[in-house]
């Protein structure tokens, strides 16, 4: 059942080191906040699954929380590379990082395999591609009444899925819409699911069929504003590019990167003041001129 | 960024977006990668094929966004779409469903038979360069009806031999990809800068069937890592009309303004 908590203690009650962790959310609703937090507690070890890496990722593994990476696609979204996620793979910075590659069908296919409590999910997919030749969880079988090839992949099953939601009622429901990537496969294949969300309300006011994790499915609710910059959450705040394009310059050096996540996240103590110290690098950017986030 | 011929007033890039766009016909449904193909995708729904149905692959069907997207996940094709479905369900039900007439992808490194690299340069396991990866590509290439494939043209990114099939096209010509199973035809275009490049068959490799206005053929020649050929007949490119052109323009200049661009 929903528990209402604070992000720290949903975090160390949840995230353990070398954990499968899932954080969602298809170019919206990236659970970022949480992704500080997870850093801020310096958690290790982790095999981290997305299809979509993002920044959110690039910051992890720049900070040396992730031994292993399942994704589908590992850009900035927009802008160009991950820095951050080819210096682990190019250069074993901060440390090596294993990477088990997807196509988006394939991930998604494996999320919904989780979701189904299925070993695995069938798709035309990965023809001709050599993915399936550097990823084991991706292999070829026999249709038992058309013999047709189709591909199957290795469900996902993370003991910990953490989205990010606009709204939950007081009792831990969560309504989301917009885009809405993968988050309820997600949720429904992990042991755990934490939700942060922009607000908590009395009445979700949605259809009966709106997209809703109901709160017997959620481990713990977390409110927290603003939790899915740079990235957006529809009817909120609209995504941040301009940070985006900034994440290029900061993570593409390593002392630029560290200083960055020094002052930002490992010296704050928490989502607020996160928000304020960057709230006051943008203004001194903005006075000057800078793209600096 | 390519510089403006001073003999046109048009750039090689916006030639080529406008060979893409006019590609696409009114009505076809389009699954559209983000950039040089959401740009030509989004040009021909202002222009000639005002019922386009644009596809991403973050959910939403039927975006008409008004500016460009910077991601293939900006609120702005959300709110525009006819509908927004989820992730399994745009390439479960809708691609491998068989309801995508043209699949719309770039890539870092192309061949002669239209394979597709944007996984690594260099051997997997030890990158020279790591690229983002796969993304909806493979199944894009396989399930759309077909496929158009648009990139710059160099010597380096028209290989003879790609470092890793990330997307299929023709593998090594003639039935090789008639013998996987595809349920798509494959690519039946590649569009660049410099021309437009078909699959001959019966080997499907391609060959230059259209060349933009101004571009000779030793340029093309210089710009293919393999012995390109060209088509019997390879006539110009027909050049950007003005209101091509026009609304090319207003469309990036809108995104470059929502994205805090010059």
């Amino acid at each position: 059942m929903a528990e209402r908590m604070s992000l720290r203690e949903a975090i160390s009650g949840y995230v353990t080191d070398g954990a499968t962790v899932a954080m969602e959310g298809f170019t919206h609703l990236i659970p970022f906040a949480a992704g500080y937090e997870v850093i801020r507690q310096r958690r290790r070890d982790l095999t981290l699954i997305r299809m979509t890496p993002d920044v959110i990722y690039d910051q992890l593994i720049g900070a040396g929380c992730a031994r292993r990476l399942i994704f589908s696609w590992g850009g900035n979204p927009g802008v160009g590379s991950l820095h951050r996620l080819r210096d682990a793979v190019e250069h074993g910075w901060p440390q090596p990082l294993e990477l088990l590659e997807h196509s988006h069908a394939g991930l998604a296919s494996a999320y919904v395999a989780g979701a189904e409590h299925l070993p695995f999910a069938v798709l035309r997919g990965y023809a001709g591609s050599d993915l399936p030749r550097y990823n084991d969880d991706i292999r070829f079988i026999r249709c038992p009444f058309t013999d047709e090839e189709l591909a199957a992949v290795r469900a996902v099953q993370p003991d910990v899925t953490i989205i990010h939601a606009q709204k939950a009622d007081r009792k831990g429901n969560v309504l989301l819409w917009g885009i809405l990537g993968v988050q309820k496969e997600a949720a429904l294949a992990a042991r755990h699911t934490i939700v942060t969300v922009e607000e908590i309300v009395d009445d979700l006011g949605a259809w009966p069929n709106a997209a809703l994790l109901p709160a017997w499915i959620v481990s713990a609710i977390c409110e927290v504003p603003g939790g899915a910059h740079p990235s957006y959450a529809q009817g909120y705040y609209e995504r941040d590019n301009r940070f985006y394009q900034a994440w290029d310059a900061i993570a593409r050096d390593r002392q630029t990167f560290q200083a960055w996540l020094q002052r930002h996240v490992l010296d704050t103590a928490d989502y607020a003041e996160f928000s304020r110290v960057l709230g006051e690098t943008q203004a001194v950017a903005g006075a000057e001129g800078t793209a600096a986030p | 960024m390519t510089t403006p011929d001073s003999s046109q007033d048009y750039t090689a890039s916006e030639m080529m977006t406008i060979t893409a766009a006019r590609l696409l016909k009114n009505g076809m449904s389009c699954f559209v990668g983000i950039g040089l193909p959401s740009l030509a995708a989004n040009l021909a729904r202002l222009t000639h094929a005002p019922d386009l149905v644009l596809i991403y692959e973050s959910g939403p069907i039927g975006a008409k966004p008004r500016v460009l997207p910077l991601s293939i996940g900006d609120g702005e094709l959300a709110e525009t779409a006819d509908t927004i479905v989820a992730t399994p369900e745009i390439f479960r039900y809708w691609l491998q469903g068989g309801h995508i007439d043209v699949g719309f992808l770039g890539a870092a490194q192309i061949d002669r038979f239209g394979n597709l690299n944007t996984t690594v340069i260099g051997p997997y396991d030890q990158p020279k360069v790591r690229l983002p990866g796969a993304g909806g590509a493979p199944e894009i290439a396989g399930s759309a009806r077909q496929v158009f494939v648009m990139l710059r043209q160099s010597a380096r990114a028209f290989v003879p031999k790609l470092d890793f099939i990330t997307s299929v096209g023709y593998l090594d010509g003639g039935d090789a990809r008639a013998r996987l199973g595809l349920t798509g035809a494959g690519p039946v275009a590649i569009i660049t800068d410099l021309c437009v490049l078909e699959p001959e068959p019966p080997s499907h490799e391609f060959v230059v069937t259209s060349i933009h206005p101004g571009v000779t053929r030793e340029r093309i020649v210089a710009a293919t890592g393999w012995p390109i050929r060209f088509a019997a007949t390879a006539p110009t490119t027909e050049p950007p009309s003005e209101a091509e052109l026009r609304t090319l323009r207003e469309l990036q200049q809108r995104g470059g303004a929502a994205h805090g661009e010059g």
